[in-house]
């Protein structure tokens, strides 16, 4: 039984991850697939914001690094040899610059897509860590980085296209276009590879004592610091694991979407991303991927309605999130919110009784006996 | 049984020679000489803002005095980060009682034992026998093994208390420097954390800074007055209580003397 209710929900999952692509259109498919990708951008934000209590707006950058990372890599991958992406044309590059020779393997790709952004959050994390720059600071710290990110990523045409993005769907692995519905329908079955692998890698994180470690430096840092711990050498390993999980997740974001472009480091997305895991509920791993989700769901579906109505009630969720469930849609549901709700439409749970004392033969005895000396109907 | 000042027989294991403190011109810790025989225990009192907390930062690496060194086991401890101090044998337990309110007391426990404390130990590696059984040890002397896996933050203020100066024996530091450990505990629970603090000392070096007179009445132990960022007088309580300095800066202030 333990063993069931152990492998239920994966085998749950697997056979969802089968079925859908059957039932669901190819487009519905394809923003599934692209909404779970941002799961795992999430998964870190819960890590180190969650967790660890850093609160980043700045996953953008390591988000929009792996993306470019593949981007780069697809528009080299289905030319002909001498070649060149053909956005370089439009500003007279007549050279592939040499940054970007690299990405023609797919292992340096592939690696890339989270070293990169690992060592990009590794370097920038230790050097704020080091110096003990922590709460808003580091946040406001962290948004100040994106922005220059994306500044920089904007205004670089003869370097990655700038404002205009590399588009990805156009190109071929295998033969087979990235934009085709068969490719997508892969793509997407990767990206549920990926979640899971990226929840088991949060769940190993956090279960033993590292995690316990991480609770520790967001409850209070200085204790654990007079405990002979050096937080800055653990903070600085989570923010670079949260760095290259986004890298993963805006690589595999990329070729669903079928673009990259600076608009992946804009502010507003950064936040977004915080709002996910602060609605599905912080510090609960699972919460993080079904705040993506259903959130992002919720917007695309909003939006083909009613478009404009979507940030007022985005906004209104985090507002509801904040005064009224801190803990997030999971954090609610695991403190027992269902019953709650039950209770107040006036169908409140059954209080604990106490079969021990019902099925003992010698206390039901005594409390006939306790009937029997009250007067007849004078119980209270 | 009357308890002395130690003659320094031995080299002593902790030393603050001269040790001054300025915070934008306030001189907190002013020429504080003070230094710590192996196994002693000694209590330290003196009112408000004569500088025992910052005393305590700067031997916890917390502050860097302006003047002064602070030399423990013969090595300077200048400039070396607080949890390299830590490591080197020196715990602290704070005024209030910090634990990690959302891990159990056995988790809390777990984090503190003495070990290697890098990232990589604590994801790869896992504890051996021995700490685990330090672990349960430590519960029981601190009678938590009945709450071992509640939140600790669910704890009474008391329990809270023990389970810090359980986190800190965890440690098997050289010296204890204990702050405030009986503010805000019931009566049976002073005596048995009197009790537990007289029973450390010998093995450990046990320095405890308190404002209850009774309490360090009960420890039995030499006495260090600090005023003003520096030692007012040093010696048994009966001395203390009895210097006119004393009286004056700060006992005189209070009813049961």
């Amino acid at each position: 039984m333990a063993k069931l209710r152990t492998w239920l929900p994966w085998l749950l999952l697997v056979a969802a991850a089968l079925i859908l692509p059957a039932i669901l259109p190819p487009f519905r498919l394809n923003l599934l697939g692209r909404f779970l990708s941002l799961g795992i951008v999430a998964l870190g934000i819960d890590l180190i914001w969650g967790f660890t209590g850093m609160l980043s707006l700045g996953q953008g950058i390591f988000f929009a690094l792996g993306g470019y990372a593949i981007g780069m890599h697809l528009q080299l991958l289905s030319l002909a040899p001498g070649e060149l992406p053909e956005f370089f044309g439009l500003y007279g590059v007549k050279q592939l610059p040499v940054f970007w020779q690299p990405f023609q393997s797919f292992v340096f790709t592939g690696l890339c897509v989270w070293v990169l952004p690992a060592l990009v959050a590794g370097v920038l994390g230790y050097l704020v860590f080091r110096n003990r720059i922590k709460g808003v600071y580091f946040s406001i710290l962290t948004q100040a980085a994106l922005l220059v990110f994306f500044n920089f990523f904007n205004g670089q045409q003869k370097l990655i296209n700038g404002t205009n993005g590399l588009k990805t769907d156009t190109a071929r692995i295998f033969g087979e276009l990235v934009g085709s519905d068969a490719m997508q329908r892969n793509l997407f079955w990767l990206t549920v590879v990926f979640v899971m692998a990226a929840w088991l890698l949060c769940r190993w994180l956090t279960r033993g004592r590292f995690g316990d470690a991480l609770i520790a430096i967001r409850d209070d840092e200085p204790r654990l610091r007079f405990t002979g711990y050096n937080p800055t050498a653990y903070k600085t390993l989570v923010f670079a694991i949260a760095g290259a999980m986004a890298g993963v997740s805006g690589a595999l974001y990329t070729v669903q979407s079928g673009i990259v472009s600076p608009q992946y480091m804009a502010v507003p997305f950064s936040i977004e991303m915080v709002i996910w895991v602060a609605v599905g509920g912080r510090g609960t791993l699972i919460g993080a991927v079904l705040g993506a989700v259903l959130i992002n769901y919720a917007k695309s579906l909003v939006s083909e309605q009613l478009p404009e109505t979507w940030l007022f009630i985005q906004g209104g969720l985090f507002l509801l999130v904040v005064t009224a469930l801190p803990d997030g849609l999971v954090g609610w549901w695991r403190q027992g919110g269902p019953r709650h709700i039950k209770a107040m439409v006036g169908w409140p749970a059954l209080a604990p009784t106490y079969p021990g004392l019902d099925l003992d033969p010698a206390a039901q005895a005594e409390r006939q006996a306790f009937r029997s000396d009250l007067p007849p109907g004078g119980a209270p | 049984m009357t308890a002395s000042i130690a003659v320094p027989l031995v080299a002593p294991l902790l030393e603050l020679r001269g040790v001054s403190v300025s915070f934008d011109g306030f001189w907190a810790l002013n020429d504080l000489n003070l230094s710590l025989a192996p196994g002693e225990l000694r209590a330290v009192i003196g009112p408000n803002g004569a500088g025992k907390t910052t005393f305590l930062d700067v031997i916890t690496g917390k502050v860097r005095p302006t003047k002064g060194d602070v030399v423990f086991r013969g090595r300077s401890l200048l400039g070396i980060a607080e949890h390299r101090i830590a490591r080197l044998g020196i715990g602290r337990k704070f005024q209030t009682p910090r634990v990690y309110q959302n891990l159990s007391p056995r988790r809390n426990l777990e984090l503190a034992v003495k070990g290697s404390h890098s990232p990589f130990n604590l994801l790869l590696g896992s504890l051996d026998s021995r700490q685990r059984q330090r672990v349960q040890e430590l519960l029981a002397v601190v009678g938590l093994e009945a709450h071992a896996s509640r939140r600790a933050g669910s704890l009474s203020h008391g329990q809270k208390q023990w389970l810090e100066i359980a986190m800190l024996l965890a440690q098997d530091p050289y010296v204890l420097l204990v702050d405030e450990p009986v503010a805000g505990l019931s009566e049976e629970e002073t005596e048995r954390t009197g009790a537990l603090l007289r029973s450390l000392a010998g093995d450990h070096t046990v320095l405890v800074i308190e404002h209850d007179m009774d309490f360090i009445r009960e420890l039995d132990c030499p006495v260090t007055v600090l005023h003003e960022g520096h030692v007012l007088c040093e010696g048994t309580m009966e001395t203390v209580q009895s210097d006119p300095r004393v009286i004056e800066v700060y006992l005189g202030v209070e009813d049961d003397v």
